[in-house]
């Protein structure tokens, strides 16, 4: 009796917790197919009496009388996708041969440097972004999506080392010292014993990398102004005109932009929860 | 060439390309920030740059904007990061205790802290809408407030509001690492304390806070550092108004940078961050480098 008593508390303790998670996403999801007039009532329409898609239509098949930012939002997506791949993929590649020579092969001076290498993780983007901004300009690389992916690698890159590493560290030794003896070189050794049992590892790693990569905002911001290269976070940001305010709009620009790494953690809740206690920084 | 040599050449040859490209987007832009700090340098005119030494930093210390905005940083990093400390320790042990539902709250976890921080921020601040906003429509509905209050008006107000934003998206975060960290603990040592007559806030308190220690510290140093610069949040729900109420320190740098284009001054701004950054770094790889803390 006491037990279920007990068990029932702490029920009703969940339900403010689910309701302080919840009611924010749901109100994102109502407001993004409720229409303009509906948005825009007091009292308020909690549930949409109209509910519409039109939201979604403007941006997924724009029309000729669609707004211009939902007009450029697929194209953002776009963008977004593709910066985010691209970091995925070189941070992984470049990212797990360094952890891996860092973590297992003997060489001068391999503590201090991933150290270092974990040090720069704690540099904030504004202290970065000055000198990336004089250098972008220069080259001719602003508003290309380039300059994100290599500027992306400044957080995405030494993110990867870190968690490859802390990853390469729980494998045996043993394992590959035998493949060694056999001769083997390293780089047969990494490829053929220790990239097959490191999925998990590259996983978790892939999607931090993808889902900070997917976040970022301020270089996305600050390099990137025309729809050639501009990144979800800055079109959504973007929404909010200095006139006008197209809120069913930038809502349903919201729940576009959630849908990809929210579906992403929610398949890979295993990964992400082994990530996070490797250390992981997506805030 | 020995064995040994040959293999540090191959190490050596596997970590060059990851050096070359943190040498090119991290070490290069961190030392011309450093150097441009002592210079007049601005956006406009990026070639007649005046050396001044160390008049940048003794201007910005010197600054009661600078000091204000330092203050209010902290205090959004302190009061964020407790309250999600707090939550998410809370939430971490509820569910622990496996209530009915528990696996639906640990994978609703997730949710927040997946949604996009600029996602996040624009959900919120038209939450907090003077005229249409939910909040707004909900405090009325239950009869705390009589009328629609334009909350992002008050700069205190305002900050506050930006803290409970923070809060939704990065509990999560806390709550994860140490509802992890919670289920690794042996059982048999909360029973033992329990047969022994220790009461639940004892065993809390006594047992698993202690081994707790190092994830509290982990999610702690991490989610301090990204408080303390925080950017996105504000940049979307305020604009650091109202009268700058909600400017935090890497909003000021981005104001003084990149609106006044006072380049040297932003940069011994950023640098001043990199400092305090850097010197938490060097506490998180201490911590993160113990043994013990390894196995967390």
């Amino acid at each position: 009796m006491k037990r279920s008593l007990h068990r029932l508390l702490l029920f009703l303790i969940t339900i403010p917790v689910l309701l302080f998670i919840y009611l924010p996403v749901f109100y994102l999801l109502l407001t993004s197919i409720s229409t303009r007039s509906e948005i825009l009532s007091t009292p308020i329409h909690w549930i949409p009496q109209n509910p519409t898609l039109k939201n979604y239509r403007d941006i997924l098949t724009p029309g000729t009388t669609t707004s211009e930012v939902a007009k450029t939002f697929k194209i953002t997506l776009r963008n977004s996708l593709v910066v985010a791949s691209s970091v995925t993929v070189i941070a992984l590649i470049v990212g797990s041969l360094a952890a891996y020579a860092l973590s297992r092969i003997r060489m001068p001076g391999r503590q201090t440097l991933l150290m270092g290498i974990m040090g720069t993780r704690m540099i904030p983007e504004v202290s970065l972004v000055i000198p990336l901004y004089i250098l972008a300009a220069r080259f001719g690389m602003l508003n290309k999506p380039p300059v994100l992916i290599l500027t992306y690698l400044s957080f995405a890159l030494p993110f990867a080392i870190w968690l490859m590493a802390a990853f390469f560290e729980t494998i045996p030794v043993e394992l590959e010292d035998a493949a060694l003896i056999d001769g083997c070189n390293r780089v047969r050794t990494f490829f053929s014993i220790i990239l097959p049992i490191s999925t998990p590892g590259l996983v978790s790693t892939a999607l931090f990398i993808f889902l900070s990569a997917w976040d970022e905002f301020f270089f996305a911001l600050i390099f990137t102004s025309t729809v050639a290269a501009k990144t979800v976070p800055v079109a959504i940001a973007e929404f909010t005109g200095r006139y006008v305010v197209d809120v069913g709009g930038m809502m349903t620009g919201g729940v576009l932009a959630a849908i990809p790494p929210v579906l992403l953690s929610l398949i890979f809740t295993r990964y992400i929860v082994s990530g996070l206690t490797a250390g992981a920084v997506k805030g | 060439m020995t064995l040994k040599r040959r293999d540090a050449l191959t190490g050596l040859l596997l970590v060059l390309p990851a050096l070359l490209i943190i040498l090119g987007v991290t070490l290069q832009p961190i030392l011309t920030t450093f150097f441009l700090s002592f210079f007049n340098a601005s956006l406009s005119k990026l070639t007649a740059n005046v050396y001044l030494g160390f008049e940048n930093y003794v201007d910005l210390l010197s600054d009661p904007v600078f000091w204000a905005t330092i203050v209010r940083t902290l205090y959004f990093t302190v009061v964020s990061v407790g309250l999600e400390l707090v939550l998410g320790l809370g939430i971490a042990q509820l569910i622990q205790s496996k209530p009915p539902g528990w696996k639906f709250l640990r994978v609703s976890l997730i949710i927040p802290w997946a949604v996009p921080t600029i996602v996040t921020g624009t959900l919120w601040r038209w939450i907090y809408n003077a005229d249409y906003g939910a909040l707004n429509a909900l405090l009325v509905q239950f009869g705390l407030i009589e009328k629609y209050q334009p909350w992002l008006t008050k700069p205190f107000a305002a900050l506050n509001l930006v803290i409970l934003a923070d809060v939704w998206h990065s509990m999560p975060f806390i709550a994860l690492i140490l509802q992890a960290a919670l289920a690794t603990l042996p059982v048999d040592l909360d029973e033992a304390a329990a047969v022994d007559g220790a009461n639940a806030w004892q065993r809390f308190t006594k047992i698993r806070l202690p081994l707790l220690r190092s994830a509290i510290l982990v999610a702690l140093v991490i989610r301090t550092v990204e408080a303390f610069r925080v950017f996105d949040m504000i940049y979307v729900i305020t604009a650091g108004g109202p009268a700058y109420g909600t400017v935090t320190i890497s909003y000021l740098t981005y104001l003084e940078t990149f609106s006044f284009g006072h380049l040297g001054r932003g940069a011994a701004l950023s640098f001043l961050i990199s400092a305090f950054t850097l010197g938490m770094a060097i506490i998180y790889i201490r911590f993160l480098y113990r043994p013990e803390d390894r196995a967390l």
